[in-house]
């Protein structure tokens, strides 16, 4: 009675696994093929076969002034890179810091963090765009990356990983060998959380690639803008006149790379998920 | 270990290393966060916007803008985000409870998770306004999923997906899903490895069948988690901008059905009315934190048993990094 | 306290690190696309597409290099011309207009705005603001214009007169229509045979009731007749900045579209989409589309001829022609005005003076892209002389259109008329699609338009 319902039970397991795994993968087939296809071809029907356009298509797309895909690809590097440095380390600072560390504002401050910790920043982007207006940062990269220094979620997620693997008697050991707090901090502490932050660099670098709604607000000038802006410009009329072959191209330029990374570091970044739990 | 750690460290002079090393977050949290937040609920209580190229207010105007968004479409747009948000979310999580078992079930013995755990979670790294881009390219009256169902025959003409109000719907929800079902597996997987393996040997010894050792073991034991991915989830859903914002080039039609509580947001911010875009986001904002409040007191839990749950989880995901 | 100011040295210095590292992404991020400005100019032109790029590019006499990617092109005297292209749609272009404009006094000499270009929709707003110079103030370019088309400069004159911007180009509208389907369901492609089909609105409907019987569609979408309709509204939009009236002739268009809809007339596709363009090409059952010259040469020929051919057998090359149509209406046209505060006036009044009033140029432009350029004189030369188009399969359509040209008028044009077509146009979408009663449709358009325009109170619906 055991056995027999256990066989079909892991059938229909496999059945519904390969068929979410298509649905998974099909579209980004699609995007592959037809980024590989002329406008013409695109327009004629689908095929399952790549066309011989792919150099024409990236070409036709890196060569438009129009939609800076070079510029474009910097500045999402250039953001996405700060930003998983600034949020992983200010994180880690932090919660060392709370972790660490007795003090009378301790527990209000660890409580105040977790009240935040899913505070969408969409409730304060009108005064956001305000108050980084009258600072000058508007139209600038830097309103999209030094808030990253506080990041809630990934504070917490640096604080249980110090919970479950941060023995306070190396602290100990380190002061006594006279070192002061930050290089403490630096040396020893940083090491040891190497994992959480790789983990969540990889996190803060993949969200803030993808981040769209506050960067459309605040970067106004072609050559600032990042790539979510320019997809997003992709789908106004004005560029529908584009051919469709450079549509996919773009589409393909802005997410194959982070696939690319994913794969390399799946491993990591799908432990790193388990671990989590909270992810913005 | 925090018994030890209040004996131990308990010397004042280490004190203000705390408030430094702490110092940058709550600095930059008040700057950028803050500061801006209290100009928002400030902003909303004035006229203030932009007439072509003239700037109209700021003038106080009490809480005419609360009025003008009560007698507005909000609850309409609230109840398109919920629907949106719950269209994706319950085949989430109905997918992800079922693989999460039998990921998790040693009888089934299922080969290649890992390579299934990858693909599933990769929709999720996809920048949604590329994947938005992605699907009206492919689900536009010629595009490529119209062909191949025409020429499949299922269907005579090309369907106008999002020229239908389902259809459109239809698209944000199943990318949506696409995007975070791997996600809420992965999460409710760690979770269901955190249960003592002992229970599910005395369940099987029991005679449970694995239907029974899901509803009576598996899911009272990962509620606490679950509870977690609901209201992470909401949030997500409260936000929800990019997809329907990029599908629909912003109009959020057919009907304004797709309009979102962020997009409806964003018309006001984009269109320069800064006393109305205050106004919803002091509404949003108040939404947020009762579910911000439902998620402190879910992650820190006052009874022993959820510490217990918490530290697991930590250990597996850490044991999972680290080899 | 040494330790103190360690810490406060270490912070400090990761700070400095930080804002340096982010610094150097910021100057060449914004640097990457900026042409060196050591002692060239640098001149500033804002537009929404790339039309009048092109024809700067290919006609103004002082062109010395185009860059690879188009973002700037470089004068004879080594100025550096940067096109600052932003999409139209949804006011966008205003919006980051009105940004740059409002920044106009604090901004450097070589980012400021030069020159800028707009169309009739909202053409207004700016010449009737201080954005705008006077064009009499520069130099003798007004004098120049005394061959243009009245209307041209009607539409971008202020309150007192004075003209604030010029154009190139004079826009009637026209039909343009499959000679091969007209010869098929009409028995002729002849232009004055298909013009007696759609005299007006009510041939308009016969012939599309005999393309449908033939399977074909008159049209493509629901936009299309929309120009026609509302060119020849009574009033503006909006003349007191807060009353949004909506003209019978607006109505008249929705109740149109809705019926031919509910025919099978059209395609159901919306301006400017894919399937929009797709319908002027070769394998298209589209009979024809409401036009405007300048559609000839910037989405016409593109999207009926994408391969660039100019083979009859391989495209629609050839195949259309043009007629008057059931009205007379001009849509829109594009401006180029001076920006108050600009450095270059020279420049910028050259420009005019060559790309607007230049009857070589001009002439060059219409023959070459079929463009009804902004000269009367050229234009009865070319009715007279021209050989014919061979696009429009050897059609004079200049010959056609003189007359309709002479009768335009924008009286109309209000600034908010981008926003207000374009949520019309968006609204009754639904409408036609059937998702929403007209009722719907009208309450929607109402809300969007108050969101796009605070200022708008209310919205006057006709009887």
């Amino acid at each position: 009675m055991d056995k027999k319902p256990s066989h079909a039970r892991t059938v229909i397991a496999y059945i519904v696994l390969v068929i979410l795994t298509i649905l998974c993968l099909f579209f980004f087939y699609i995007l592959i093929i037809n980024c590989t296809r002329s406008h013409q071809q695109i327009q004629a029907g689908f095929s399952f076969l790549p066309g011989s356009s792919f150099s024409k298509n990236f070409n036709a797309v890196i060569h438009d002034a129009k939609l800076p895909v070079m510029s474009g690809i910097r500045n999402s590097l250039i953001v996405s890179g700060c930003c998983a440095v600034l949020s992983t380390y200010f994180s880690a600072l932090t919660a060392y810091g709370l972790y660490a560390y007795n003090f009378k504002l301790k527990k209000p401050a660890f409580i105040f963090i977790m009240l935040i910790l899913v505070m969408p920043t969409q409730v304060s982007a009108m005064g956001f765009i305000n108050v980084i207006t009258k600072m000058g940062m508007i139209n600038t990269l830097y309103p999209l990356i030094l808030p990253s220094v506080a990041a809630p979620a990934v504070f917490y997620f640096m604080y249980s990983y110090m919970q479950s693997s941060l023995p306070l008697e190396l602290v100990e050991a380190a002061r006594i060998d006279g070192s002061n707090e930050f290089r403490t901090f630096n040396r020893i502490v940083l090491p040891i959380m190497k994992p959480a932050l790789a983990v969540q660099a990889i996190f803060a670098f993949v969200s803030n690639w993808n981040n769209y709604f506050i960067p459309a607000l605040v970067l106004q000038e072609n050559s600032k803008r990042t790539l979510p802006i320019l997809i997003a410009m992709l789908r106004s009329a004005d560029f529908l006149k584009f051919d469709m072959g450079k549509v996919y191209m773009l589409i393909t330029i802005a997410i194959v790379p982070i696939i690319i990374v994913y794969i390399a570091l799946s491993k990591y970044i799908v432990a790193g998920v388990a671990l989590g739990g909270v992810k913005e | 270990m925090s018994k030890r750690k209040k004996s131990e460290i308990k010397e004042i002079s280490y004190a203000k290393w705390g408030y430094i090393f702490i110092a940058p977050f709550f600095i930059t949290f008040v700057v950028f966060q803050l500061i801006p937040l209290g100009q928002t609920i400030y902003y909303s209580f004035f006229e203030y916007y932009r007439s072509g190229l003239t700037i109209i207010g700021p003038n106080p105007v009490g809480l005419d803008n609360y009025k003008a968004l009560l007698e507005s479409d909000f609850l309409k747009y609230a109840a398109n985000t919920i629907i949106l948000w719950l269209a994706g979310f319950i085949p989430q999580i109905i997918i992800s409870l079922l693989l999460a078992a039998w990921f998790t079930d040693v009888r089934l013995r299922i080969r290649g998770k890992q390579f299934f755990k990858v693909v599933i979670y990769m929709p999720n790294l996809i920048m949604a306004s590329a994947f938005a881009m992605l699907f009206f390219a492919l689900f536009s009256e010629n595009g490529p999923v119209n062909a191949t169902l025409v020429s499949l025959g299922i269907l005579k003409t090309p369907f106008r997906f999002l020229a239908s109000i389902a259809g459109t719907r239809g698209l944000v929800a199943l990318m949506n899903f696409l995007m975070w079902f791997g996600n809420t597996t992965i999460l409710l997987m760690a979770a269901v490895m955190g249960i003592n393996p002992s229970l599910f040997e005395a369940a099987e010894l029991d005679g449970c069948s694995p239907r029974q050792t899901f509803f009576r073991v598996t899911l009272p034991m990962i509620r606490p988690i679950l509870v977690y991915v609901l209201i992470t989830s909401m949030i997500g859903g409260l936000q929800m901008f990019d997809v329907p914002q990029i599908l629909t080039n912003g109009t959020g039609s057919p009907d304004r059905t797709v309009t979102t509580l962020i997009m409806y947001l964003n018309n006001h911010l984009y269109n320069k009315n800064y006393g109305m875009a205050g106004a919803i986001s002091v509404v949003l904002f108040i939404i947020c934190a009762a579910l911000c409040l439902l998620v402190y007191f879910n992650l820190n839990p006052t009874d022993s048993d959820r510490k217990t749950r918490k530290k697991n989880r930590s250990n597996a995901g850490k044991e999972a990094i680290n080899g | 306290m040494k330790k103190g100011f360690k810490t406060f040295l270490s912070f400090a210095l990761a700070a400095a690190m930080i804002f340096g590292m982010t610094a150097c992404g910021g100057n060449s991020g914004g640097g990457g696309e900026e042409a060196p400005a050591e002692e060239g100019k640098v001149f500033n032109i804002w537009c929404w597409n790339d039309e009048f790029q092109t024809r700067f590019n290919d006609y103004y006499p002082e062109v010395a290099e185009v860059a690879e990617d188009g973002s700037t092109t470089t004068l004879n005297d080594g100025t550096v011309v940067n096109w600052i292209i932003e999409p139209n749609e949804g006011n966008n272009y205003q919006n980051k207009l009105d940004e740059a404009l409002l920044n106009q006094e604090n901004a450097d000499a070589d980012s400021k705005v030069d020159m800028f270009l707009v169309e009739a929709d909202y053409a207004r707003k700016y010449t009737n603001s201080d954005a705008t110079m006077n064009v009499a103030d520069l130099g003798g370019v007004l004098d120049a214009t005394s061959d243009q088309y009245d209307y041209t400069k009607e539409v971008v004159s202020d309150a007192d007169g004075n003209v604030k911007g010029v154009s190139w180009q004079a826009c009637p509208g026209l039909i343009a229509y499959r000679r091969s389907i007209a010869k098929e369901v009409l028995g002729s492609d002849d232009p004055e045979t298909v013009q007696a089909a759609v005299a007006d609105w009510d041939k308009f409907a016969e012939t599309a009731q005999k393309m449908s019987d033939a399977g074909y569609k008159m049209l493509s979408g629901y936009d299309d007749t929309f120009r026609p309709f509302y060119n020849n509204d009574a009033a503006p939009f909006v003349e007191d900045g807060k009353t949004l009236n909506i003209d019978k002739n607006i109505m008249d268009w929705v109740a149109m579209t809705k019926d031919y809809t509910d025919k099978g007339y059209n395609n159901k596709t919306s301006l400017w989409s894919t399937e929009w363009a797709a319908d002027q090409g070769k394998d298209a059952k589209v009979f024809c589309i409401p036009a405007c010259t300048w559609e000839i040469d910037f989405t016409l020929t593109g999207n009926a001829d994408p391969d660039e051919t100019k083979d009859p057998e391989q495209s629609a090359w050839g195949d259309y022609a043009v007629c008057v149509g059931p009205v007379n209406w001009c849509w829109g046209g594009t401006w180029i005005t001076a920006a108050t505060g600009t450095d270059n006036p020279t420049l910028v009044a050259d420009i005019m003076t060559k790309m607007t009033t230049d009857k070589d140029i001009l002439k060059k432009i219409a023959v070459d892209k079929g463009d009804f350029v902004n000269s009367k004189s050229v234009i009865a030369d070319l009715a007279a002389n021209y050989e014919g188009n061979d696009f429009l399969g050897g059609q004079n359509h200049y010959a056609l259109l003189s007359d309709a040209a002479a009768g335009l008028s924008l009286k109309i044009a209000s600034p908010y008329d981008q926003g207000v077509i374009e949520k019309m146009q968006s609204s009754m979408k639904d409408y036609f699609d059937g998702n929403v009663d007209l009722d719907g449709a009208k309450a929607n358009f109402e809300t969007v338009i108050k969101e796009l325009y605070p200022e708008i109170e209310t919205v006057n619906w006709p009887e």
